[in-house]
This record gives C-alpha cells, sequence and structure tokens, in this order.
C-alpha cells in the first residue's frame, strides 16, 4: 500500500528542477541573441524608429502664357487629420470633431475604430482640402482638441469651367505603372505627376524637388527634437507659346460644339490657341475624383478627356483638296486641266457624285481656281485619277500627312495617309484604283488631326516651308529641359511660286462671295483658307440608315484659314464635329482670326474691355442644395488686365517691331 | 500529534528574493510611465505589493489541510464564479471576464482559479494510493482542470485558460505518471499546437487569438498588429546591448505596455544583458528554493500544493519572457511580480502563502 504520508517520488522532482533550468537556459539564449549577438543591428532599428523623415513638399511650377500672364498657379491646402496621443479620449471628442470638419460623428468613430489596430505613429486622415472656416476650428480649438492637427500641400489651381484644360493637362498620384517604367525611376510613391498635356510632357520642369526634415519623434508621431533639415525646390515656371487673348475668342467660339481649334503661328510653330470639346474639370482632378465621375468621363462618347486637336484621327474632307492642288500644280497636271461639271462622273467604272448635285446643281466649265473655291468634286476626282495615288501620297506625306508633326505633347496621333504599300503592308491587299478616287476629296482610308491640317496649310501657304509645332519656346525653357524632338525642326517642300499663288489666291476666293465660305470674311482682313464637310460614314451604308441614325452620323466640318493669304502670320484649323458643313466651321476660324488681327492693330482685347479683373482660377465650395451661395474654399487669382495701359501691351504674336 | 506552528519557520530568504524583485518591478513601473498618462503607478503597485505582503502572511496562518479538506465547495464555487461571468460579466475589449462587485471594483475569477486548481490537485493525488496513476485518475484530473479550462477560453480568455494547463502537467507528473500518458499530453499538447498554428480557422480560437499565436513567426509580414508587438519588443531588448541603454523604445512609447506585459522588454532595454539575466537568475534562486520546499514538505498534498506554484510561476516566466524575445506568441500573460497589476500581485502573494503554509508545518509530525 501506499500511504498518504507517503513522499513524492524524488526523481521527479528532480526532473522538474531540470525542466526549469531548461527554460532558464533557452530564455538567457533568447537575451544573448538579441542583446549581444545582434544588438547592432536592433540598435539601429530603435534609430530608425526615433528619427522620421519629413517631407517638405516644394510647389510645382506655375504655367504662364506667351505675356507672362499666370494661366495655372498653386494654392495651399490643408488637411485636417486625427494625432492619436494616448492622452485624449478620441471618441468622446468624434462630435465636436465632428461638428467643427463638418463630418458625421459615426463616420468619425469608425474612422478613429478601424485606425485603432494601425500603429500609434500613422495618424488618422480625416479630411482634404478642408475650408477656411475649417481651419480656423482648428486653430481655434488647439488647447482643446490638442489632438487635431492639419498638414498643408500645395495643390494646382486650374482655369475655371475647363479653360485650356486639354493642352494643360493635370496632375496626379504616380501610379505603380509609372514606378515601374524606367523614365520614372526617380520618382517616389506618393508624388504627384503631371498625367497629361504640358503637365506631363514638362512634368521634369515643372515638378520640383521635396525637401525634408530630419526630425525626432516619439510612437505617437509627435516631433520631440529636430535633427537637420533640406529645403525644397520649386518647381520651375513653364511660358508657354499660347496667347491667352487669343485662347479666350477660341474657346468661346467653340462654345457648346464639339470639335477643336488650333491656331499656329506658321512662321515659327508657335501654338497660340489650342482648345477641345467637350471639356473637363481638371481642378476636380487635383483633389481626388471619385471612380463615378471618372468613368463618366471615360465612357462618354464626346470623349472630353481626348485632345481633339492632336488626337481626333478623321477624314479631312475637301480640306485634302489643298494637298491635291498643290500635287497636281507641282506635277505640272492642274494648271490645264478643265473639267465640265455635271455633278458627278463615271470613274473606274463607277459613278461618284459631286456635293453640288445634292442641290440639284452643276459646276459647269471647272478650272483649279474654281476647284478650290467652288470645292468641285469631280475636277478633284479627275485630278486624282490622273495622278494616281503614290505621287498623291508622296506630296502629302511630305506635307506631314500620316505622321505625327512632333508637338511637345503626349500622346499625339499619326492620321492616316493611304499609298500602293500601305495598303499591301497593312491589309496585304493591292490598292483599287477606285480607292485613290475617294482620297482625292478626303474621304476613303485618308485621316488626319487638326494640327497636321493647320501644319500642312502653313506650309502651302508660307512657300513650303513647314515647321514643327510646338506649345513652349526652346529658349524660354529652363536649363537642362529639352523637348523631344522626333521630328526636324523646319523643312522645306518645293512648291513653284506660281503654283504657290495659284493656290493661295483661289483659298482667298473661299473667303469671297463666289466662294464656299463667303459669310466668313472679315473686312479689311487677307484671309484664305479651305473649307472641308467629311462623312462620318459612308454613303453606302447611309443609304441604309433611319432617319435618327441619319441625323446622329452628320457630317464633320472642317476649315482651315490663313492670314493673311501669303506667307501667314496665322493659320487656324477648326473641326466641328458633326458641323454638316465647313462654312460653320469657317465662323469659328473666323472668329479667332479676327481676334489675332484686332490685337495685331493694338485694338482693346476681350479681355482689356471687360471692367476690372477677369476670375481665372479658384477652388470653391459645390453651391447648397437649398441654392446657397458657393464660398471661395482656396486659391484665387485674377488676370489683372484693367491695370495695363494698351500702349504698352506687349507686342502681339508676330509683330516684329 | 503537536500543532506548533512559528513564523520562526517562514521562509524569509524566499521572501527577500520575492521582494527584491518586486522591487526591481516597482523601479521599472516608474521608469516606463515617467511621462505617461499612467504617472504614478509605481506607487499602487507598492500599495499591491504591501496588501499581498499581508495577505500572504494571513494565509500562511490558516493551515492548508484546512482549506485541502473544504476544497471541493471551493472548487463548486470557482465553477460557478466563471459561470456567473458568463452571464452576469462585463463585457469589455470583446471579452467577458470581469464581474462588477458592489464597491465598484472589478473582479476577475479566472485568476483565484488557479490557486484553487493548484489545491484542488494537490487534494486529488495526495489521496491516490497507488504508485503509478491509473488511466481512470488520469482522467479525472485532467477534467479537474479542463472543465474551468474551457469556460475560461469562452470569455474568451486564452492566456489565463492556458496557465491551467502547467498545474495539471506538474499534478500528473508527480503523481505517477506513466510514460504512455506521458507521450498522450505530448501528443496532445502537439496536436494543440499545430491546430493553432497550421489549420486554419480552428473554431476555437478567436481572429485576434490566432494572429497572436502566428503574427510572431512572421513578425514583420504584420507591421501594425501584434507581430508589430513582438518587433518593437525585439528591438527595445536588442538595443539595449550588454549593459543597457536610454530606453528610446520604452520613453517613445514604440514598446507597448511597457508597464505590464511588455515589462522584462522595457527592463531590458534599459538594464541590458547583465540587468535581465541578473533578473532572470533572481527568478531560478526563487523556484529552486521552492522547489526546495516542496522536498521538505511535511506530506505529499504539500509538495503538490508548492509543486503547483513552481509550475504557475515557470510557466508564466517561460511565456512572458518567451515572448518578449521572439520566441513565444503574444498571449497576454505577465511576468509575475513584476508587471503591474492587482490581480497578479495579489495572485503571486496569496500562492506564496500557501508555499510559506506548507513550510512552516514542516516538522509537524
Amino acid at each position: 500500500m501506499f500511504g498518504r504520508d507517503e513522499k513524492v517520488s524524488a526523481i521527479r522532482l528532480t526532473a522538474a528542477q531540470y525542466t526549469i533550468l531548461a527554460i532558464f537556459l533557452v530564455l538567457a539564449y533568447g537575451l544573448w541573441k538579441l542583446q549581444v549577438m545582434e544588438s547592432g543591428y536592433y540598435a539601429s532599428a530603435a534609430e530608425k524608429n526615433r528619427i522620421r523623415n519629413v517631407p517638405i513638399l516644394a510647389p510645382r511650377g506655375k504655367i504662364l502664357d506667351r505675356e507672362g500672364r499666370v494661366i495655372v498657379d498653386n494654392y495651399p491646402s490643408f488637411s485636417a487629420l486625427l494625432l492619436r496621443d494616448s492622452s485624449r479620449d478620441l471618441n468622446a471628442d468624434a462630435d465636436l470633431i465632428a461638428q467643427g470638419l463638418h463630418l458625421d460623428a459615426n463616420e468619425v468613430r469608425t474612422r478613429i475604430r478601424r485606425f485603432s489596430s494601425m500603429p500609434q505613429y500613422q495618424p488618422i486622415f480625416l479630411k482634404e482640402d478642408i475650408t477656411p472656416d475649417e481651419l480656423a476650428f482648428i486653430d481655434a480649438h488647439r488647447n482643446e482638441l490638442p489632438e487635431l492637427d492639419t498638414i498643408v500641400a500645395h495643390r494646382r489651381l486650374y482655369p475655371r469651367n475647363g479653360f485650356m484644360a486639354h493642352l494643360i493637362g493635370y496632375v496626379g498620384e504616380v501610379t505603380e505603372d509609372m514606378l515601374n517604367q524606367p523614365q520614372f525611376e526617380l520618382y517616389n510613391p506618393g508624388d504627384v505627376v503631371g498625367v497629361s498635356g504640358v503637365e506631363r510632357q514638362y512634368n521634369n520642369a515643372l515638378m520640383g524637388k521635396n525637401g525634408a526634415r530630419r526630425a525626432l519623434v516619439n510612437s505617437h508621431g509627435r516631433e520631440v527634437g529636430l535633427l537637420g533639415e533640406t529645403d525644397a525646390v520649386p518647381g520651375k515656371q513653364l511660358k508657354l507659346t499660347v496667347d491667352i487673348d487669343l485662347q479666350i475668342a477660341a474657346e468661346e467660339a467653340l462654345d457648346g460644339k464639339n470639335g477643336a481649334i488650333v491656331a499656329m503661328d506658321p512662321r515659327t510653330g508657335e501654338i497660340l490657341a489650342m482648345v477641345s470639346r467637350p471639356t473637363f474639370d481638371p481642378q476636380s482632378f487635383s483633389v481626388r475624383v471619385s471612380r463615378d465621375q471618372w468613368s463618366k468621363l471615360v465612357n462618354d462618347e464626346n470623349h472630353p478627356l481626348l485632345n481633339k486637336a492632336i488626337q481626333a484621327q478623321l477624314a479631312p474632307g475637301s480640306t485634302f483638296k489643298i494637298i491635291m492642288a498643290t500635287a497636281g500644280l507641282q506635277e505640272g497636271i492642274a494648271q490645264d486641266l478643265h473639267v465640265n461639271c455635271t455633278g458627278g462622273g463615271i470613274f473606274y467604272g463607277r459613278y461618284f457624285k459631286c456635293w453640288i448635285a445634292a442641290r440639284h446643281q452643276t459646276h459647269g466649265a471647272v478650272d483649279i481656281a474654281k476647284g478650290i473655291y467652288q470645292s468641285c468634286d469631280v475636277f478633284f476626282y479627275t485630278l486624282g485619277e490622273k495622278l494616281g495615288i503614290d505621287r498623291i501620297a508622296k506630296y502629302a506625306m511630305a506635307l506631314g500627312m500620316g505622321q505625327k508633326t512632333g508637338i511637345d505633347l503626349p500622346q499625339e496621333v499619326s492620321g492616316v495617309m493611304p499609298s500602293e504599300q500601305w495598303k499591301i503592308k497593312n491589309f496585304k491587299q493591292k490598292w483599287f484604283a477606285g480607292e485613290t478616287i475617294s482620297v482625292s476629296i478626303g474621304q476613303g482610308a485618308v485621316a488626319a488631326t487638326p494640327i497636321q491640317m493647320a501644319r500642312a496649310f502653313g506650309a502651302i501657304a508660307s512657300g513650303g516651308r513647314m515647321v514643327r509645332p510646338h506649345v513652349t519656346n526652346p529658349t524660354d525653357l529652363p536649363p537642362g529641359i529639352v523637348p523631344a524632338q522626333s521630328v526636324p525642326d523646319e523643312v522645306t517642300i518645293p512648291i513653284d511660286p506660281k503654283n504657290w499663288e495659284i493656290i493661295t489666291d483661289a483659298m482667298a476666293q473661299v473667303v469671297s462671295p463666289v466662294g464656299t465660305a463667303g459669310a466668313s470674311a472679315i473686312k479689311d482682313v487677307d484671309m484664305a483658307g479651305k473649307t472641308g464637310s467629311a462623312q462620318t460614314v459612308s454613303n453606302a451604308l447611309k443609304a441604309k440608315m433611319s432617319a435618327s441614325d441619319k441625323a446622329k452620323y452628320k457630317d464633320n466640318g472642317w476649315f482651315v484659314g490663313v492670314e493673311p493669304r501669303r506667307n501667314p502670320e496665322i493659320v487656324v484649323c477648326a473641326l466641328f464635329e458633326e458641323g454638316e458643313h465647313g462654312s460653320l466651321a469657317a465662323h469659328v476660324v473666323s472668329d479667332v482670326i479676327k481676334a489675332y488681327v484686332e490685337k495685331q492693330r493694338r485694338l482693346p482685347t476681350k479681355m482689356a474691355k471687360s471692367t476690372g479683373a477677369a476670375e481665372i482660377g479658384a477652388v470653391w465650395t459645390e453651391p447648397d442644395a437649398d441654392g446657397g451661395e458657393q464660398k471661395l474654399q482656396g486659391g484665387h487669382f485674377f488676370l489683372d488686365v484693367a491695370k495695363r495701359p494698351l500702349a504698352a501691351m506687349a507686342a502681339a504674336p508676330g509683330m516684329h517691331q | 500529534m503537536s500543532r506548533y506552528v512559528s513564523y520562526r519557520d517562514f521562509d524569509w530568504l524566499l521572501l527577500i528574493f520575492v521582494l527584491l524583485i518586486c522591487g526591481l518591478g516597482v523601479m521599472e513601473i516608474r521608469s516606463a510611465t515617467m511621462h505617461t498618462k499612467f504617472a504614478g503607478s509605481h506607487i499602487r503597485q507598492m500599495y499591491w505589493i504591501a496588501a499581498g505582503v499581508g495577505m500572504m502572511f494571513l494565509i500562511s496562518l490558516v493551515n492548508y489541510q484546512v482549506l485541502l479538506d473544504r476544497i471541493h465547495w471551493f472548487y463548486i464555487a470557482a465553477v460557478a464564479s466563471l459561470m456567473a461571468v458568463m452571464v452576469f460579466g462585463q463585457k469589455y475589449l470583446g471579452a467577458k471576464r470581469w464581474i462588477k462587485m458592489p464597491g465598484g471594483n472589478h473582479f476577475q475569477p479566472s485568476e483565484w482559479v488557479k490557486l484553487i486548481l493548484i489545491l484542488a490537485m494537490a487534494k486529488f493525488f495526495a489521496e491516490l494510493r497507488h504508485r503509478e496513476l491509473s488511466w481512470p485518475d488520469f482522467m479525472k484530473a485532467g477534467a479537474i482542470v479542463v472543465i474551468p479550462m474551457l469556460l475560461v477560453l469562452k470569455q474568451p480568455d486564452l492566456g489565463t485558460a492556458l496557465t491551467y494547463i502547467p498545474i495539471a502537467i506538474m499534478g500528473v507528473f508527480l503523481g505517477g505518471m506513466q510514460w504512455k500518458q506521458g507521450l498522450l499530453v505530448a501528443v496532445l499538447a502537439g496536436v494543440a499546437i499545430g491546430a493553432v498554428f497550421f489549420v486554419p480557422r480552428v473554431h476555437v480560437l478567436k481572429t485576434y487569438q490566432k494572429q497572436r499565436l502566428t503574427s510572431f513567426m512572421d513578425p514583420e509580414n504584420d507591421p501594425q498588429g501584434t507581430g508589430y508587438q513582438v518587433e518593437q519588443s525585439k528591438i527595445a531588448v536588442g538595443s539595449g546591448g550588454l549593459w543597457g541603454g536610454k530606453g528610446s523604445q520604452t520613453h517613445g512609447a514604440f514598446l507597448p505596455v511597457p508597464q505590464t506585459d511588455f515589462i522584462f522588454a522595457a527592463f531590458s532595454e534599459e538594464h541590458g544583458f547583465v540587468g535581465a539575466l541578473g533578473v532572470l537568475l533572481l527568478y531560478f534562486i526563487v523556484l529552486m528554493r521552492l522547489t526546495q520546499n516542496a522536498q521538505t514538505a511535511p506530506d505529499r498534498a504539500g509538495t503538490f500544493v508548492v509543486m503547483g506554484v513552481v509550475a504557475v510561476l515557470s510557466f508564466h516566466i517561460l511565456v512572458n519572457v518567451g515572448m518578449v524575445v521572439g520566441f513565444m506568441p503574444v498571449t497576454g500573460i505577465p511576468l509575475p511580480l513584476m508587471s503591474y497589476g492587482g490581480s497578479s500581485v495579489l495572485f503571486m502573494f496569496l500562492a506564496l502563502g500557501m508555499v510559506m503554509n506548507v513550510r512552516m508545518r514542516r516538522f509537524v509530525n
């Protein structure tokens, strides 16, 4: 028997003691490993914990027009954040905080709860881009709510109502995709970079270099000491070739329409104005764009995000006839070509109509001049048949068709200029001679962008001197910034002076009572140009369409105008989508040319005429649901034109004293 | 049978070492909470220690045999109080662990259940008449511990529930465990650990418990959660080096709860490997002194009581210090005698009171 006072096995007690000894040896080994063997690593880890690099954000450079007037500015924007100091009961303060920042108290509490598992040094972001009265609330409650703090960031302030939005572009946080590309290797996550337009093209100049403050912090992120500071280097300001006065005229000319306008000085290639419609508000991207808003912009069938001046490639219609005329005259065919227009003609066994046939009229006897100012299709069908596609393509390519113009803006498209080789390469098919007839009037496979048409017209009207368009002058660029030059700055296409006169005179007649855009003539202005209306679907397809579909697929109207007719100072191309006829686009162009000439003649521009200062940019609150007024939220700047006496106005573009 | 009890037989040496550890704890609590909202905690800790010492003397006067004779009533009361927590308990941070007392104090029964389990195991094994532990007795001993353990797990309080296990293992081991039973215990422990670490969706454990248990294996994968705590603790300990440093981890509040669960990390950061090893040595001396007392106990029950205390204390040290150096998951188990907290201090001194009780009666027969 085993008595109740019998001792417990001594061996087992000893075993327990050895087990305890083993445990202590393991723990002592753990301490040895951390504190002796790896002590250096952990000492530096502790150091890293305490020292934080707080970035000092650099403002982006301003964007100016050719006269140094500010188009894009910055404004300081404040974000409210919550420091999680353990000495405050955040949930108890949530009501007051929510009230002051116009937030929902429960939302604030949810946010606090959601962050509760995050490390203490990470502050909770409550609201971005807070209004002045919210900022005042935080300042007034520094003592009651010490956990509430703000940080300042420079945000972009863009012109209102999408003014010049496509040319300027917008900025956004650098994406993961971009970070993986070698050309963006110097960017850090969280950097704000240009996403489109000039903002993207000249991001290296516009983007500053963030500074940093090396601060000692505790785990709540509170700074308890300063170790050193490197200042931020602000971005450099960028001067564009655009003239705000002309830009305003172009924006207004295209208001309420879809399409694009490019105004360029064909002597230098300086872009004076560039508009694309519909437009978007880049301001809404500079804070945060909602997913709904974004998908609405992307899926809009009128493509508001597309800069149609350089990204819309469409059939140029009859504006292409000027290129045809150049080819025909230079080849010595068009001078002596006389055609009798009976409202159409048979080419390669198929009947092609002239546009005049729709009015039950004919052009009768047509020569090259009448062919241009009356835009006779039959004349150019005949010319095309005589030239053949490869000779057309040779001249068209020389004048920049089917290639990018090399403008210093991202995502330019190249358009299409068909040829026999092109057909074989892309379709593995032989060129059908009949296709040449469509190309002769700017239909069929040929597609061009407004910037291409402006450049080609500028070159022809300048006697063959063709320049590369650009939105900044190399001399205005900050040192070290070189625009990508994929196309030579200047090339000369040989055009016989006699032929040059024939074409430019005929173009001037277009804007005369006998021409297709007679109504767009401006008194005392030597304007010349060419109308175009391009079908968006083929005739065959249109014949099968219902009336409503026919209305939907209206023709695009084009007009490219120059002033004066020879050696022009300005060339303006207008694309008026669904504008049906080129004469409507001609009105748009003549508005811009008129504004240009008036400024040159030192007549008061629209801005100079306006009383007081013109507001360019500001950030306003949304109007209240009950119709309350909008409040100024941040950044507000004007073009102070009233102070500038007219006589002292800087030289208008192209004026060389 | 003469019943001569005197404080001459009180283990004063043990008390000196215990108070030495408590003193280091108070010092570290003061240093770790100096500029926080917990400043002054070390004063309260000293009150708890004083109260604990008083209770230790008191309980050493009551003959442990008397307590053992009534242990079944205590056991029933313990299980009932755990059930009461389930019904009337205060919910705080997602767990029901406390009962609000009329005075406004909060009472956490699971802590006292430990003490009752030590006595219950002592009573159970003291009554056994065989040199080898039979299978039915093995099962019964297991059941005595598992019932309250499941109730505590339900609260949920994984940390406290785990501390019941060493009491059972120590009891079974000293009670004549056969090697097959030992194998079963090892297999069960292995299965439990395996389930916790490797089987996803173990319904027994709440998500936060699993996170605590698994994140320590790869702390950098989870820098915000409990892995963050382990990482900060390792940085604190490691940056202490051989001789200790300024304690930027502790004072910059990077180290979570430096006055309770992570007090050993705070101490190691400020006093280095030398200081930390010194504290471990003090604990080791206390444990060896306790086992010595177990050997000289007047009867089997006394030995079991003392060894139960040894088991709980060793387990706490293993899990807490193991967590601080990154060997063990974060379970919320404090370091006895050093960590701030009334319940923990009072439990330790009551347990030591039981040990003194046994020691003072070693010459009874």
